[in-house]
């Protein structure tokens, strides 16, 4: 492949058309800032280090690259390995980079974090690292997911965070960043934000990428060491897109490695309820960022829906937008009643409950996974545990929770 | 000489500062925008900042985002602001109209299309405030292929390297945002707006706007002494939501009255 993918975004966070700093002034100067810091600290040994150690001792890393033998034979085709994700401390890849984001937050100076959050992980995740380092967190959350969450809300008040519950708009994550955006241009001096996907103004989308390319480093060196060979193929559920992308990325020059990012499909693709630009989708301007985004021909975002609130937005990462267009990347959709039948396989064969998000990846898996040879290897990114999504499952399934 | 440029020229040769005020178009219907447009002119308007509605205003407050819901629900789109333009423009030909809004609906419609279709309507400029200078490839070609004026944010956090792109690629006037903070805060601080302000007459040649939690007369009486144009947004909107049941009489008679008192205010600044 003649794409050099180290060298993307550009120094102004262009990934081809897409990414890019489509923000208020008053943010202009902090976004510098942040990337002028980062760009030095990417390359320092003393802060890789630190970053490092972090993630084994506090984190948990590396995570396991698990066999799921018995869920792989009831597809009867290839070998299915789990990224396990949902073993770090919080339970998902989020604080992978929140981790990272924290001690960047620290060297600046600032004292006060905000965020924002869909399915509660990346609350939780901000949430914890700021109770560690002592700083002050207000995490923005769409009152409906508020609702939805309800663990994850109960969580972040036990570590100290104030959670604003978003009333605007659609009341979902995409009204939690607005939110999050016009607390940061107020307290633009003292505050850090920690965006919780690879998605907004540069240099969040290669920032968040690089704190997350973790799992795909750790998971490279594990495939090889036990199959002695690279994956045939990837898969990882998108929302903003962190998760995947962290498992993508080192495998982006490995021609022979297919790459399926999965959507939320929600009602199905044709209902238009669903949270899936990349499939169904245009491109456009959003939250900092050029990307493909759910818009009405007016340039008006609609409405999403997925029964996972994490996927439930209705932009991508930038990045995601230019591997499609380039074709590195494939981009597929899961409903909502595949990502349940996901979530009931991987529970029953397994013995692993994943998040309602993960489970969209794991449905996926359902499918490719009998069309290809009992020799080959698919990696699926096991981003989340299940635990938060108890409320919803319990009201679906019919049981008391 | 643009609209704007010509007003600016003829306020100064007679010491006047201007007042421009915010509503969004279609706020708290469709059929009132114009009628209001020209009621803001009526009560001392020099000029009219007309937001476009967009559905994910993250650079305003409370009051603005519940304007611009209320429009949303009649789905007011950019056409229709550009309608809403062009009927203004049947009675008025004087008065600069600027759009304030975000680059989505823009890039929607195409850089092109859009700048040819505001330039025949009778917009005089656009201000995009997710659209930074840097960004500006083919926007600002497309505005000025079409002779309208370029209108960019200058914040209390913009560093001195970014002033002399605003002053290169604006034009029109710069619009000083008065705070760190959304539309319609409450921190305005004229010592601190004074000394930025300052910085920024010996950076740049246009004329500067100054906007961002101007509440009341005492606040815009103020900002006058400093700035070439005071902007006023969600004190205005805040009468439109208070009286958006009642008819559009009542609308007008609030929005008068506080038009009145900030244009009294400006004229005393103007005055000493």
């Amino acid at each position: 492949m003649t794409v050099d993918f180290s060298k993307f975004p550009n120094e102004h966070g262009h990934f081809g058309p897409y990414g890019g700093i489509f923000a208020p002034e008053t943010l202009m100067a902090a976004l510098e800032q942040l990337n002028q810091e980062y760009q030095s600290l990417k390359n320092d040994s003393a802060f890789l280090s630190e970053l490092s150690d972090d993630l084994r001792d506090y984190v948990g890393r590396p995570t396991p690259l698990y066999y799921a033998q018995r869920w792989s034979e009831s597809l009867g085709g290839a070998k299915i390995y789990l990224k396990r994700e949902d073993l770090n401390h919080t339970g998902a890849h989020k604080v992978n980079n929140t981790i990272g984001q924290a001690l960047l937050a620290k060297r600046l100076g600032k004292t006060r974090i905000i965020a924002e959050t869909g399915a509660g992980q990346h609350g939780v995740a901000s949430a914890t690292v700021a109770a560690r380092l002592g700083l002050e967190c207000v995490v923005y959350m769409g009152a409906d997911d508020v609702v939805r969450q309800a663990p994850n809300v109960a969580r972040m008040k036990m570590l100290g965070a104030k959670v604003v519950a978003v009333e605007s708009g659609t009341r979902t994550l995409k009204d939690a960043l607005n939110e999050a955006m016009r607390d940061w241009v107020t307290n633009v001096d003292d505050t850090f934000y920690i965006i919780g996907t690879v998605a907004g103004p540069h240099p969040y989308p290669a920032m968040v990428r690089d704190f997350q390319a973790v799992i795909g480093r750790e998971a490279r060196q594990q495939v090889l060491e036990k199959e002695g060979k690279l994956p045939d193929a990837l898969i990882a559920c998108v929302g903003g897109g962190s998760n995947a992308i962290g498992l993508f990325h080192e495998f982006l020059p490995d021609e022979g490695v297919a790459i399926y990012g999965v959507e939320a499909a929600g009602h199905g693709l044709e209902t238009g309820q669903h949270a899936a630009p990349l499939c169904a989708g245009t491109p456009g301007v959003l939250h900092g960022n050029r990307t493909y985004l759910m818009q009405d021909k007016n340039g008006q975002i609609i409405g999403t829906h997925s029964i996972s609130a994490g996927l439930d937005y209705p932009g991508v990462g930038p990045e995601h937008a230019w591997l499609k267009d380039i074709g590195r990347a494939n981009y597929v959709a899961i409903d909502d009643e595949e990502a349940l039948q996901g979530f009931r396989d991987l529970t029953k064969y397994e013995g692993i409950i994943p998040a309602l998000e993960t489970s969209h990846a794991i449905a996926y898996a359902t499918k490719l996974a009998p069309t290809m040879d009992k020799d080959q290897v698919i990696i699926v990114n096991l981003s989340g545990r299940g635990d938060k999504d108890m409320n919803t499952i319990a009201q679906i399934e019919g049981f008391e929770f | 000489m643009s609209r704007i440029q010509k007003k600016f020229e003829a306020l100064k040769a007679q010491g006047k500062t201007a007042l421009i005020p915010y509503i969004t178009a279609g706020d708290p219907n469709p059929n009132a925008t114009v009628s209001l447009m020209h009621l803001l002119v009526s009560k001392g308007a020099d000029m009219i900042e007309l937001g476009v509605p967009f559905s994910d205003p993250m650079a305003d407050g409370p009051v603005i985002q519940k304007a611009v819901e209320r429009a949303l629900k009649h789905n007011v789109s950019l056409d229709d602001v550009l309608e809403y333009v062009r009927v203004f423009r049947e009675q008025d030909e004087h008065t600069p109209v600027i759009l304030m809004g975000y680059l989505n609906p823009i890039e929607a419609e195409g850089y092109e299309a859009f700048s040819a279709a505001a330039q025949s309507v009778g917009v005089d400029a656009v201000l995009t405030v997710d659209m930074p200078p840097e960004e500006s490839m083919g926007y600002l070609e497309a505005l000025q292929g079409a002779g309208l004026d370029r209108v960019y944010l200058v914040s209390p956090t913009t560093p001195e390297s970014r002033l002399a792109a605003v002053n290169e690629k604006g034009s029109g006037f710069v619009y000083y945002v008065s705070l760190k903070g959304v539309t319609g805060s409450s921190e305005l601080n004229a010592g601190d707006v004074a000394e930025q302000v300052n910085r920024l007459r010996g950076r740049l040649s246009l004329p500067i706007g100054i906007g961002f939690g101007i509440r009341n007369g005492e606040a815009a009486f103020e900002m006058a002494q400093l700035g070439d144009a005071v902007i006023v947004g969600s004190a205005l909107v805040s009468l439109i939501e208070a009286n958006a049941h009642e008819d559009l009489y009542e609308v007008e008679l609030a929005l008068g009255k506080k038009m009145t008192e900030f244009r009294a205010a400006i004229d005393r600044a103007d005055a000493q």
